[in-house]
């Protein structure tokens, strides 16, 4: 499974990168695979407050739709507009290319509640 | 089998080709323009296929030698109930009374039509349990929709306009909190337990003075009985909420239990599915609500009573959440219940019941020595299990149910419900054999071993259908939605 050590991650397999007051947020290799080919992302509008633990959007792949859970409370101050037309790069790049948004931070207390690579590798193959 | 490359009717056109003859003209002619106003003149002559009447015939009876049906093999597709429309329904439904007539005709005229509507819901107020029946909703989530507006209704009556949330499980149909989102309210979700079941310590953490109702399936989609229901209505009716029904899955309790002495205070029946409404072609549907006594005078409007000997359209329902459908929903639809409910009679839909339950229990108690089945107990008319084991081999869910297609079987429901990894929903239905049953199970029993010796076969299934693996996401990310000509 691929964790990149700079993230943290969600139980609702979401990773996060923190930048300054801001995080970057998508999701993870895991939940790419367990998915299936992704054929559409919904993300929320520059501007709009997200809530942790709330859906924000959802991933829509051959088999199901999935809602995406904010790993943190904010406001949305950038969109991935990319996704739109390529939501292959969900499978091909989860923590790169398909980055989904980008939140200033409401509350940097949220992260702490965060899992580190390890402990995410762990709550992942004990489900 | 046919070849892959069958053309569209548009690309079989000729120019000047015909399946008519006219006779010569013997009416004066008129001149288009004189009588229309130019706006409503087309211009151009549409784009129709020009084809003779043989190529007609040939191009769809070729299309419908593709099809695949409860008549031609068996169809076990979970939650969906694909048991046999027996064609003593399709007679009823041709009789001239009932085909011939139009429904703009005063109801005087045709009470034989009135009367079969209301003694239809009278029998699935029986059924049910529940004090009133509409019949207008077309099909499963409409009534949904309308039972939740209902729902709505009768708290607001009572002055009550803070109840925005409807709890559903996390093994729902997704119609459920789609209907629930459409009526306006927020879905909340209530967890199952280890055992499958509706986590009653999570229901009681999520109802409150919010909850405008629980909608619930009985057997839930896991196909097991809900046994806490009693609990579970008392902690909801405790809060003030009401009890909803999602009768998808009725064909496992008929005759033995009602959602109305379940404490349910609206339901929804799907015609279509337990009551041999043909739908394998997408419908139409019809989904009749049953509501309590509290309930009944929200019911959409008109609704058809009995007044002495006469049948009637009664308007006067002031409370009345309206129409929800033109006319009066989907008759012909009606015309199938009604039949096989009178061809089956009391004791017959009783053992309709019996039999589905039988026979997923046995294919669920043969399947499970290969694949997973997450929850071990008794299962009611459809089973889940989980291929996770073959998952580990490589092989998805998505690949056996492909597999499945080469021995000429319809595969199962697949992925659904949520809570269970690489689900297959199997439901068998009452009206198959117990050779049907076994032929499916050596298959599936097959394929699995399959899974273990030669995975590629599986992995590359089908093989043997006229169109092989579909591209399916390309055909969502790039789809191509209608003809165009190049």
């Amino acid at each position: 499974m691929n964790l990149p050590n700079d993230l943290l991650y969600s139980e609702e397999h979401e990773w996060v990168k923190k930048e300054g007051n801001k995080v970057r947020i998508g999701i993870t290799d895991f939940a790419q695979d367990e998915l299936g080919d992704i054929v559409f992302v919904e993300l929320p509008e520059v501007g709009e407050e997200i809530d942790a633990d709330e859906p924000f959007g959802s991933v829509e792949s051959v088999k199901t739709v999935s809602e995406l859970y904010a790993p943190v409370s904010g406001t949305v101050v950038e969109i991935n507009e990319e996704l739109e037309d390529s939501p292959e790069f969900v499978n091909e790049s989860p923590y790169e290319n398909a980055w989904m948004i980008v939140v200033e931070l409401s509350d940097e207390a949220e992260l702490d509640k965060l899992l580190s690579p390890e402990a995410y590798q762990a709550f992942v193959e004990e489900d | 089998m046919a070849n892959e490359n069958f053309p569209l009717i548009f690309e079989r056109s000729k120019k000047g080709r015909t399946s008519y003859s006219l006779p010569e003209m013997d009416v004066p002619t008129v001149e288009l323009e004189k009588e229309l106003d130019d706006s409503y003149i087309r211009k151009t002559p549409a784009d129709l296929p020009e084809v003779s009447e043989l190529e007609i015939m040939r191009h769809y009876t070729g299309l419908s030698n593709r099809n695949y049906g409860v008549d031609s093999g068996f169809y076990p597709l979970g939650s969906c109930t694909m048991k046999y429309n027996p064609k003593i329904n399709e007679d009823v439904a041709r009789m001239p009374g009932f085909s011939h007539i139009h429904p703009h005709q005063e109801p005087e005229g045709v009470q034989g039509a009135m009367e079969m509507m209301y003694d239809l819901q009278e029998s699935l107020k029986e059924i049910t349990g529940m004090a009133e029946v509409s019949l207008q909703p077309a099909a499963g989530a409409h009534g949904e929709w309308t039972a939740l507006l209902m729902i709505r209704a009768f708290h607001e009556a009572n002055g009550d306009f803070n109840r925005k949330k409807v709890i559903v499980p996390d093994s729902a149909h997704g119609t459920n909190p789609a209907s629930a989102t459409v009526a306006g309210f927020e879905s909340v979700t209530v967890k199952s337990n280890d055992k499958g079941l509706v986590d009653l310590e999570d229901l009681k953490r999520v109802v409150g003075d919010d909850t405008a109702a629980l909608m619930l399936t009985n057997p839930n989609t896991l196909g097991l009985f809900e046994t806490e229901i009693l609990e579970m209505a008392e902690i909801v009716h405790g809060a003030g909420g009401k009890l909803y029904y999602d009768g998808a899955n009725l064909n496992a309790i008929m005759g033995y239990a009602r959602p109305g002495d379940m404490g349910f205070d609206a339901v929804h029946l799907n015609l279509h599915k337990t009551f041999t409404g043909p739908h394998g072609g997408g419908g139409p549907g019809s989904g009749p609500v049953g509501v309590s006594e509290e309930l009944a005078a929200f019911m959409p409007k008109p609704v058809i009573v009995k007044n002495d000997d006469q049948y009637v359209f009664e308007y006067d329902r002031p409370k009345s959440i309206g129409r929800v459908k033109p006319y009066y929903g989907n008759f012909g639809i009606y015309l199938r219940a009604y039949t096989y409910i009178r061809t089956m009679g009391a004791e017959g839909l009783k053992k309709v019941s019996e039999y589905a339950v039988l026979n997923a229990n046995y294919m669920m108690r043969k399947l499970e020595q290969a694949y997973v089945l997450p929850y071990t107990q008794h299962c009611m008319h459809e089973f889940v299990l989980s291929g996770k084991k073959q998952k580990k081999l490589g092989v998805r869910t998505l690949d056996i149910a492909k597999r499945l297609l080469d021995f000429d079987y319809h595969p199962p429901t697949i992925y659904f419900p949520l809570n269970v990894e690489e689900a297959l929903m199997i439901e068998p239905t009452e009206t198959e054999s117990k050779e049907t049953l076994d032929g499916f199970i050596d298959t599936m029993l097959q394929i699995a071993k399959e899974v273990e010796e030669d995975p590629e076969i599986v992995q590359e299934a089908p093989h043997h259908t006229v169109v092989k693996r579909m591209d399916e996401t390309t055909a969502a990310r790039k789809p191509i939605l209608r003809y165009k000509k190049i």
